[in-house]
């Protein structure tokens, strides 16, 4: 009954930088996203989340591997993809300042959309679309004459959602989308992105380093770690039992302010050393450099996902036990 | 949820132009030089345009001699003097004015677009078969140098205005070429051109709507710039005797026949070398300002 809209499969994305070296960005991930569902991918820095979202949305081409988006493979890059595929599937990016020309008026901006796909075929038609876009994101009707340099870092990833909007995309994939902004408009950005999910029946799929935020966005989590997913949950298992001693890590990195708080954090678990280059994958379990469990098969064996707990929650650890 | 305070102000586009102006002109006059430049520049276009109409004597533009006139020092009839055959000085430096810019104009209205097309398509298809053509025919331009070329060019074909102006815009083409794909082929990876291409814009779009807009900054600056150059050029060429022939004036045909009665009859050479400079200099100065104009589009 629920459909997922889309599935990765063993989703493979490799940067050749000589020969018979690369970096292995994204190593074998595969996912599934449901209808209606925000799925937040989490990772540090350098854990390929970045490329997971690029892969899918059609910037690179996998290197091995499958991305079918409703029933039809798009495994490839977006040139490739017909007009309809592409518009279904949208994307933020995390700097606004980056994603919107500076050159170019919000009107401009979001009639391009509306234009390419032909959603909009008079003037008058192409106008009154622009300023419903604007008024789903809750921007004045006067912003369609501003340029980026005019407006604020929150207004303008607004108006990067509306741009992304344009298309009624099925699937929207955020990088980042808050990473970029002041902490002032962070929450106002994400309560409109979890207005519009809920009006609109989208699907998300949330790239992000912050964990905290996840708690209250998203419906499961994944955790990357160089290139592989190491845990699926759904939010609340995830925060409440997590299985992955990388999660436990994160989980208890999370900064917060009172011993209450700190309480309530499943286990404590140090963290040691950072994340290595993907160039230099380690042999094994990805994580037993730094991970306190660690025994001999984590040095040799690399584990799979595999489902514990009633199934919805996989991990991806030979001492994660079965409960 | 937006607070009141930041959606307050209504900005219809008119208001928002005239704001942009009443900016582009606060960046542009915080550089006096600049303005002095822009107000000769206008100046120097001014009287190029009415100059035949001014002009004192328009006959001594063409063919004329009257030897009982000649090698006169400036006095009141003849402001900067006459030449060696009794011809106005005056009257044919507004004449040369006239194609001096015309030249300057007209090479760049040529040079310019093509330049900046190929360097935009080459910049955008980075890797493709198009940007090794036109990278390689551009660097084979390049590496034959500029003035050997339009000599070459100039002297194969009739010494004439056009010819100049042709081999001129056959050597000024490259460089357009050259900082429009700089600036291209950094500007495809922004996350800007990354969304247009995921919603299907078309290459078109991307070069011409998106990436080209983003360059013109820069090419601006350069025009200014280049202008001074070209008429410079242009100049050497008559000079050499490349450029428009006698009887008609060039700037740089005055300079090279005057030079003959230096130091005695200096007026013959010091004025249109003047002219040159007036023409050159102040296009300079308006390059600076021209780039600080646009330097505030950078502002964030």
């Amino acid at each position: 009954m629920n459909q997922p809209v889309l599935e990765v499969r063993e989703l493979k994305k490799h940067f050749p930088i000589r020969k018979n070296v690369a970096v292995r960005a994204v190593d074998g991930v595969s996912f599934e996203l449901r209808e209606g569902e925000i799925l937040g991918l989490v990772g540090e820095s350098g854990s390929g989340k970045s490329t997971v979202a690029y892969t899918v949305v059609g910037m690179y081409r996998p290197t091995a591997g499958q991305v079918i988006f409703r029933g039809e493979d798009v495994s490839r890059e977006a040139a490739r993809r017909n007009l309809g595929q592409k518009g279904q599937m949208q994307i933020v990016f995390q700097d606004p300042g980056s994603s919107l020309n500076p050159r170019r008026t919000v009107r401009q901006i979001l009639r391009l959309p509306l234009m390419i796909h032909g959603l909009a075929k008079t003037e008058s038609e192409k106008e009154e679309k622009a300023v419903d876009l604007l008024r789903r994101v809750e921007l004045p009707e006067e912003y369609l004459d501003k340029y980026p340099s005019g407006m604020g870092g929150g207004e303008r990833q607004l108006v990067a959602i509306a741009r992304a909007l344009a298309t009624s995309p099925s699937l929207i994939i955020f990088d980042e989308p808050t990473s970029a902004l002041d902490v002032s408009v962070q929450a106002k950005v994400i309560n409109r992105l979890v207005e519009l999910h809920r009006r609109l029946n989208l699907s998300y799929l949330f790239i992000t380093h912050d964990l905290s935020l996840m708690r209250n966005v998203s419906s499961r989590v994944a955790i990357m770690y160089l290139g592989v997913i190491c845990e699926v949950a759904e939010t609340k298992a995830f925060f409440t039992a997590p299985r992955h001693p990388y999660t436990h890590m994160l989980l208890s990195s999370i900064p917060v302010v009172s011993d209450l708080e700190e309480e309530l954090k499943p286990r404590k678990v140090p963290s040691v050393g950072e994340i290595p280059s993907p160039v230099n994958i380690p042999r094994g379990c990805r994580f037993h450099p730094r991970c306190p469990e660690a025994v001999q098969q984590c040095r040799e064996a690399e584990p799979q996902l595999r489902p514990v707990a009633g199934g919805t929650h996989l991990v991806a650890c030979h001492r994660a036990l079965p409960d | 949820m937006t607070s009141p305070s930041l959606m307050a102000h209504k900005t219809g586009p008119t208001v928002q132009r005239r704001d942009v102006l009443r900016r582009a002109w606060y960046n542009f006059s915080r550089n006096r030089l600049s303005v002095v430049g822009l107000v000769i520049v206008l100046l120097v276009v001014l009287l190029a345009v009415i100059g035949p109409y001014i002009a004192p004597y328009p006959g001594h533009a063409k063919a004329f001699v009257d030897f009982r006139n000649s090698n006169q020092r400036p006095s009141v009839r003849h402001w900067f003097g006459t030449d060696y055959i009794g011809r106005d000085i005056l009257s044919r430096i507004l004449f040369a004015l006239r194609s001096a810019l015309l030249m300057g104009v007209l090479v760049l209205a040529i040079a310019v677009p093509v330049g900046v097309v190929s360097g935009v398509v080459a910049g955008y298809l980075r890797g493709s078969l198009a940007e090794m053509v036109i990278m390689r025919v551009t660097d084979i331009f390049l590496a034959i140098p500029a003035m050997v070329l339009a000599l070459a060019i100039a002297s194969v074909l009739a010494p004439n205005l056009r010819n100049a102006m042709l081999a001129v815009t056959v050597m000024w083409w490259p460089w357009y070429t050259r900082l429009v794909y700089g600036l291209a082929s950094s500007l495809r990876n922004e996350y800007f051109v990354r969304a247009a291409e995921l919603t299907g814009a078309s290459a078109g779009h991307i070069m011409f709507r998106e990436i080209l807009p983003n360059c013109l900054a820069p090419i601006m600056t350069k025009i200014t710039l280049d202008m001074a150059w070209v008429i410079m050029i242009g100049a050497s060429l008559s000079f050499v005797g490349l450029g428009e022939q006698p009887p008609i004036p060039s700037l740089g045909n005055m300079v090279s026949d005057g030079a003959k009665y230096m130091p005695d009859q200096w007026w013959m050479t010091v004025f249109p070398a003047i002219a040159i400079m007036l023409i050159v200099l102040p296009f300079n100065l308006l390059g600076d300002g021209i780039r600080d104009l646009f330097a505030m589009g950078e502002e964030r």
